[in-house]
C-alpha cells in the first residue's frame, strides 16, 4: 500500500467517522435502527454541491446539508410516532423518497462536479499550503463533531435521549416526551451524516446521487469494529471514549478498503469488498465471544487442581 | 387530592375479544392516604393504576388531581405529579446508565430540559446524602452503571427517584413481586418510611392478603373491574386474610397461598 493510498484513507475515514456517529446516535444511543442513512448523506452531499457550485460559501454549504438531512431524519421520525410505521420500513420509505428528492435538489443532474468551485478542502489548503492540509481540516471538524456530540450528552436534554434509547417506560415516568426525544435524536443523526455527506461531496469534488448505497452499512461496521476493538481492553467504555472508538472504526474500515484495492482488487468490486469488510466486522461479536468463552473455559480448568489439592502450588 | 369519577375502560372495543377492565370506578383519596389494592388476576387493578398514569387512555369519567382535571393529559405530563415503581425492575431504570444520572433525570422532572449541565455537583452531594437514607451503600456506588445493581436495589432505586421530587400520587404496582422475601420486606419498610408524608397518596397493588392489612391505611378489593370492597379504620383494624377469604369467596390460588 502506497503512502497516498494510506493518508487518503485517513482523509475519508474522517469524513466516514461523522457518518458513523450519527449511525451511532441512531442504533446505539437510541437503539432504533434507521435506513434514512442511505438517503440522507446524499442529501447533504447534494445541498453541498448545489450550493457551492453556484458559488455559495463552503460552510454555509456545510450547515444547509446538516439542516437537510435532519429534516429526512425528522420525517421518519414522524412516520415512525404519528402513524405507527416500524422505524426500520420508516426510514425505507424516506431512503426511497429522497433518491427522488435529491435529484430534484441536483437539479435533475445525476451528478455535480466541483473542480470548478471553491470548497473548504480547497480553501484550507491555499490557507496552510501543506499536504497534510486535508488530514488537519478533518481532524478539526471531526474533533469539533465529537465533543460536540458529547456535550450534548451530558447535558441534561442529551441525558434524557440516551434514556429514551435505554428505557422508554422510565423516561415517560421521568416526565420525558420520550416521542419528543426520538424526533430530536434521529433528526440530529441524519444531521451529523448529512454533514459527512456534504464534506464527501467537497472532499472529492463531486457528488453523485447513487453515492448513497451501503452508507448505513459501512456506518454500522465502523461503530461496531471500533466498540470490538476497545471493549477487548475494558468492559466499561465511558461514552467519550465510545465516540472516539467509532472514529477508529471508521478509519480501519477505509485503510481495510484501500488494503484490499492494493492487493489488486478492481475498482468496481468496491461495494463487494465492503459488504465482506462489514460482515467480519459484524461477526467480531461472535468471534470475541468464542474468544472470552475459551478464556473462562481455560480459567476454570486451571482452578480445579488448586480445589483438589495444594500440588497447585509446587508447579 | 385525587378523585375518580365514574371510570370505565374497554379494552378491544367491537371485537370478540372486547374486554370491560374498568367499569364505573370511582374513589377519592387524600393527602397522606395510603390505599392498598387486592384482588384476582385479571380484576382491573394494573389497569385501574394505568389510567391514573395516563398509559391508557380512558373511555367515560374524570380523573382530578387537586381539582385539576388531568384526564386529558398525556402520560408524561401527568408523571410531574406522579411516581411510579413498576413490577419488572427493568423497567423503572435506565440500565446503561449511572446510578447518579438515573437520579437526575428523576430529579429533572418538573425543570426545563436544555442544555444544562445533565447533572451539578451540587445534586450529585444532594443525591449522595439521600441515598444513604436507603441504607443499600448506594450512595457510594454512584457513578455505577444501573444494569451492574440487582433486582431489589433496582426496586429500591426506583422507588427512591418516584418520590425524589415529591409527587402528589405514588403508584406501586406489584413493586416487590419479583424480589426474594427479604429483600421485598426491605423494599416494603422503604414503602412505608416514604409513604409515610402528609400530602403524599400512595396506591400499592399487593397478592398478599397479609401484607395489604399491615401496610397502609385503606384496603380495596377489586373484582371484574369493579371496586367490590372499601375499609379503613376500625373496620380495617378487624379485618383479617380468614375473613377477607369468607366474606368474598376469593378463590383466587395466587391469594390463598400468602
Ligand atoms: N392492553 C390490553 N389489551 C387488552 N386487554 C387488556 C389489556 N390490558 C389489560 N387487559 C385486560 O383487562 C383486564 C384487567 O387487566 P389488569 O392487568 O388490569 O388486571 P390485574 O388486576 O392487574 O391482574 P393481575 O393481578 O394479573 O396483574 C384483563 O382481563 C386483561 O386481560
Ligand atoms: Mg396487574
Amino acid at each position: 500500500m502506497t503512502i497516498t493510498a494510506i493518508l487518503d484513507s485517513f482523509e475519508l475515514g474522517l469524513i466516514y467517522a461523522i457518518l458513523a456517529l450519527g449511525v451511532f446516535l441512531s442504533f446505539r444511543t437510541l437503539n432504533t435502527p434507521d435506513l434514512t442513512v442511505d438517503g440522507s448523506i446524499v442529501t447533504g452531499a447534494a445541498a453541498s454541491a448545489i450550493l457551492c457550485s453556484t458559488g455559495h460559501s463552503p460552510l454555509v454549504a456545510l450547515l444547509a446539508s446538516f439542516i437537510l438531512a435532519s429534516l429526512a431524519g425528522a420525517v421518519t421520525a414522524l412516520l415512525n410516532i404519528k402513524l405507527k410505521i416500524e422505524p426500520l420500513l420508516a426510514g425505507i420509505l424516506v431512503m426511497l423518497a429522497l433518491y427522488s428528492l435529491n435529484l430534484r435538489l441536483m437539479g435533475s443532474r445525476s451528478n455535480i462536479a466541483l473542480t470548478q468551485s471553491n470548497t473548504l478542502y480547497k480553501s484550507f489548503h491555499a490557507a496552510v499550503q501543506s499536504n497534510y492540509s486535508s488530514l488537519i481540516l478533518g481532524i478539526i471538524i471531526l474533533s469539533i463533531a465529537t465533543l460536540s456530540l458529547y456535550f450534548f450528552l451530558n447535558t441534561r436534554l442529551g441525558f434524557a435521549l440516551r434514556a429514551t434509547g435505554d428505557n422508554e417506560y422510565m423516561v415517560r415516568a421521568s416526565g420525558v416526551n420520550s416521542n419528543l426525544m426520538k424526533l430530536l435524536g434521529l433528526s440530529l443523526s441524519n444531521g451529523f451524516v448529512g454533514l459527512a455527506g456534504g464534506l464527501l461531496a467537497q472532499y472529492q469534488s463531486y457528488s453523485d446521487v447513487q453515492m448513497g448505497v451501503g452508507m448505513v452499512v459501512i456506518g454500522l461496521a465502523s461503530v461496531i469494529v471500533g466498540e470490538t476493538i476497545f471493549e477487548l481492553f475494558t468492559k466499561t467504555v465511558p461514552l467519550l471514549i465510545r465516540l472516539l472508538a467509532v472514529s477508529v472504526g471508521a478509519i480501519l474500515y477505509r485503510l481495510a478498503l484501500a488494503f484490499a484495492l492494493s492487493c489488486g482488487m478492481p475498482a468496481t468490486d468496491l461495494k463487494l469488498i465492503s459488504a465482506v469488510i462489514v460482515a467480519i466486522a459484524l461477526s467480531t461479536g461472535v468471534m470475541k465471544d468464542s474468544f472470552l468463552k475459551k478464556k473462562i473455559s481455560f480459567t476454570s480448568n486451571s482452578i480445579k487442581p488448586a480445589k483438589d489439592g495444594e500440588s497447585y502450588d509446587m508447579h | 387530592m385525587i378523585c375518580i369519577e365514574h371510570l370505565y375502560k374497554i379494552f378491544g372495543y367491537g371485537t370478540v375479544n372486547e374486554k370491560l377492565a374498568l367499569q364505573d370506578v370511582s374513589l377519592t383519596m387524600h393527602p397522606g392516604e395510603f390505599i392498598t389494592i387486592i384482588g384476582s388476576n385479571g380484576a382491573g387493578k394494573s389497569t385501574l393504576m394505568n389510567c391514573l398514569s395516563g398509559v391508557e387512555k380512558t373511555d367515560h369519567g374524570n380523573i382530578f388531581l387537586n381539582d385539576i382535571n388531568i384526564t386529558k393529559y398525556p402520560e408524561h405530563k401527568r408523571s410531574r405529579y406522579i411516581g411510579r415503581v413498576f413490577q419488572d425492575p427493568m423497567k423503572g431504570t435506565a440500565f446503561d446508565m449511572t446510578i447518579e444520572q438515573n437520579l437526575a433525570i428523576a430529579y429533572n422532572k418538573d425543570k426545563f430540559r436544555g442544555l444544562q449541565k445533565g447533572i451539578s455537583k451540587k445534586e450529585k452531594a444532594f443525591f449522595r446524602e439521600r441515598l444513604s437514607l436507603l441504607g443499600m451503600g448506594l450512595e457510594d456506588r454512584m457513578t455505577q452503571k444501573v444494569k451492574l445493581l440487582s433486582g431489589g436495589q433496582r426496586q429500591a432505586l426506583t422507588l427512591f427517584m418516584a418520590i425524589l421530587v415529591n409527587p402528589k400520587l405514588l403508584l406501586l404496582d406489584e413493586h416487590t413481586a419479583a424480589l426474594d422475601p427479604a429483600t421485598a420486606k426491605k423494599v416494603l419498610d422503604l414503602t412505608d418510611q416514604f409513604a409515610n408524608s402528609k400530602d403524599l397518596c400512595t396506591m400499592m397493588i399487593t397478592h398478599n392478603m397479609s401484607d395489604a392489612l399491615r401496610h397502609g391505611t385503606r384496603t380495596i378489593l377489586m373484582d371484574s373491574g369493579r371496586i367490590i370492597m372499601d375499609i379503613s379504620g376500625e373496620e380495617r383494624e378487624k379485618m383479617t386474610v380468614e375473613k377477607l377469604i369468607e366474606q368474598f369467596e376469593i378463590q383466587n390460588d395466587r391469594m390463598l397461598l400468602k
